[in-house]
């Protein structure tokens, strides 16, 4: 393809869009494996299932998918809870969380994967919206609403959750729960209730990415798996649990994605999380901002 | 019982296995019979590196496709010998190429193994999670490489067109059937080596507590590496006549992910332990899943297996041949 600025600018503008968005797709691992340590590689399955929940009420009623998210929140994080409590009384508390609660969460992924398919086959889904469509514009840069909608309810949300984080009592704990469960319990707060909330959480954001996702392309079961690689990349890049690192890496990872498929061809950028994961690991493995 | 006299026995049940086949079945019979049998290469290579370190590798479908597809390029490549070496390289290549399934399954063995080498060198040094999320990527990963290659198909998949018949065995599927079986000797035969030797031993330390194994002198690195080399070359050689078998191979089966599932679940449903445990999972879940495909849908038998999977990690940590153990031993209290 013909090398000109424009399509520079244009590539790097659609991948920062892209790169908000893979930052609300990563909050939840940020939190259950960043600062959980709950390897939870069923988290691109709950995203999905968000995407098939927007794309059921806004085809049947018409409702905004984000806003149809946003309601479906209380669910994913009840949901989120009881796969923690599920989680943690056959594995955490027979600390068997390396190699059978890995296998549980696989499982776990492949089973909602496959309802799925049985339930909507491997049509690909999308969503109607007003932003669908339309492009804003600014001289030769491009801003498709698509992209833009998702992206700026991304960061509000990626803001809020930082926001409570780092101000609530129960965002702190969280934060801590990790690094010193016995000085949480000292401070009369139980490590498994600040773990199922946060866990309730981490899944809840999976409800708003998957909403994001079913705007920004057409769904199909198997889409899921694109995103491990992407959303694990990310998050170590970022460096574990680092909210603001997060964000940064996910900024990045959309640009150079988007910058590979605009001048090397689509079909090459699943493998550019997969080299930044292997080059993040054996370089820098603590990651951008890690402590 | 001695190693010799287990290889034997073993030899014995495949000829008896085989022959049972050839004089009362038909052809589906080998072919449902090679996919079983394959499944017990996979699920006995994930464990070497799962059940015996703990760590867990989600590549399998990965190291399975890099068997198929170096066959399908050597196969490629013999195919288009004259264009490829011209001169005096003309004559050499012509003896080597084509090359016989049993050297392809060796070659596949050697990838996989070196692929394994690579990612186990530049993730293994970490914390065990990260060689599981590199395994998980890796799959995609090479996907889209084999995606992109257009020598050996590119997305559109190729063609290998086996001849139909081969000398002494008759059709080529009882061809394919008789060498998955030789593999399965040699991988349930590595596995029960390694539960015996100071390999298994070292293997166990790190599986139980990896702290405590380097502070004692094990070198784990080297330890781990040596098993995800072994467990990945096996799984590539599973994976090298798979071509052959289908006679054609497009990216998406080559890296389906049941492999990757069906390799985890069979040994956590048998039992991690031991050699033993694989070798039940694959034989119930694939002959399982051989009937359900006949009968439900091959949709419907990936849930059972994903379902299984869950319910026994949860229920039956130690698998079948776990809650055999406690049975027995129940048994032998009063």
């Amino acid at each position: 393809m013909e090398f000109s600025f424009a399509l520079l600018t244009n590539a790097i503008v659609a991948g920062l869009l892209l790169g908000g968005f893979y930052a609300a797709v990563t909050a939840g691992i940020s939190i259950s494996f960043g600062m959980l340590d709950i390897v939870n590689i069923a988290h691109p399955a709950f995203i999905i299932v968000g995407s098939y929940i927007a794309y059921i009420v806004n085809i049947e009623l018409g409702v905004d998918p984000i806003l149809v998210s946003v309601v479906m929140l209380p669910a994913f994080y009840a949901l989120g809870a009881i796969v923690y409590q599920v989680y943690y009384l056959s594995f955490e508390k027979r600390g068997q969380e390396s190699l059978r609660g890995l296998a549980f969460f696989f499982g776990l992924l492949f089973v909602t994967e496959v309802l799925l398919l049985i339930a909507f086959g491997v049509d690909y889904r999308s969503v109607n919206a007003v932003y669908i469509g339309p492009s804003l514009r600014l001289g030769s840069i491009e801003f498709p609403l698509r992209l833009l909608v998702p992206c700026l309810a991304a960061l509000a949300m990626f803001a809020a959750l930082q926001l409570f984080l780092s101000r609530s009592f129960i965002g702190r704990a969280v934060m801590a729960v990790s690094q010193d469960p016995l000085a949480l319990r000292l401070m009369a707060v139980d490590p498994t209730r600040i773990k199922r909330i946060a866990f309730g959480i981490s899944i809840a954001t999976a409800s708003m990415a998957g909403a994001f996702l079913i705007i920004i392309q057409p769904v199909i079961p198997s889409v899921g798996r694109d995103y491990i690689g992407r959303i694990f990349a990310i998050c170590v890049l970022g460096g574990l649990g680092s909210l603001p690192g997060t964000l940064i890496a996910a900024l990045l990872l959309g640009v150079i994605e988007s910058l590979t498929s605009t001048f090397y061809g689509p079909s090459w950028a699943p493998a550019v999380s997969f080299g930044i994961l292997l080059l993040t690991l054996a370089v820098r493995p603590s990651g951008l901002l890690g402590r | 019982m001695r190693t010799p006299v287990f290889i034997l026995c073993e030899v014995a049940v495949g000829a008896a296995l085989y022959l049972l086949f050839r004089h009362y079945g038909n052809d589906y019979v080998f072919f449902a019979g090679y996919t079983v049998l394959q499944y017990i290469v996979l699920a006995t290579a994930w464990n070497i590196l799962g059940g015996y370190c703990g760590y867990v590798n989600f590549g399998s479908a990965g190291f399975f496709a890099i068997g198929a597809y170096s066959s399908v390029f050597l196969h490629t490549v013999g195919q288009n010998v004259d264009d490829i070496a011209t001169g005096f390289l003309a004559g050499p290549m012509h003896v080597i190429f084509p090359m016989p399934v049993p050297v392809l399954i060796v070659f596949g063995g050697v990838f996989a193994g070196l692929v394994g080498l690579g990612t186990g060198y530049l993730t293994l040094r970490l914390r065990g999670v990260f060689f599981a999320i590199a395994t998980l990527a890796l799959a995609v990963v090479l996907q889209t490489l084999v995606v992109n290659w257009s020598f050996v198909g590119g997305s559109r998949g190729a063609y290998v067109i086996p001849p139909n018949t081969v000398p002494v065995f008759g059709p080529y599927i009882q061809y394919l059937f008789v060498l998955m079986l030789i593999l399965v000797i040699v991988s349930l035969t590595t596995a029960r080596l390694i539960e015996r030797s100071r390999l298994g031993y070292g293997f166990a330390t790190i599986r139980d507590d990896e702290l405590a194994a380097e502070a004692s002198g094990v070198p784990t690195l080297k330890l781990k590496l040596i098993a995800t080399v072994l467990s990945g070359a096996l799984m590539g050689m599973a994976g090298a006549p798979f071509p052959y078998y289908l006679g054609y191979v497009e990216p998406s089966s080559a890296f389906d992910l049941s492999y990757a599932v069906n390799s985890i679940a069979m040994p956590m449903i048998g039992g991690t332990t031991s050699w033993v445990g694989p070798m039940i999972g694959a034989i119930l879940l694939g002959t399982l899943q051989q009937l359900a495909t006949v009968t439900i849908s091959s949709v419907g038998n990936l849930l059972i297996v994903g379902l299984l999977l869950i319910g026994f990690v949860i229920v039956a940590p130690n698998g079948i041949v776990g809650l055999w153990q406690n049975w027995t031993r129940k048994r032998s209290k009063p």
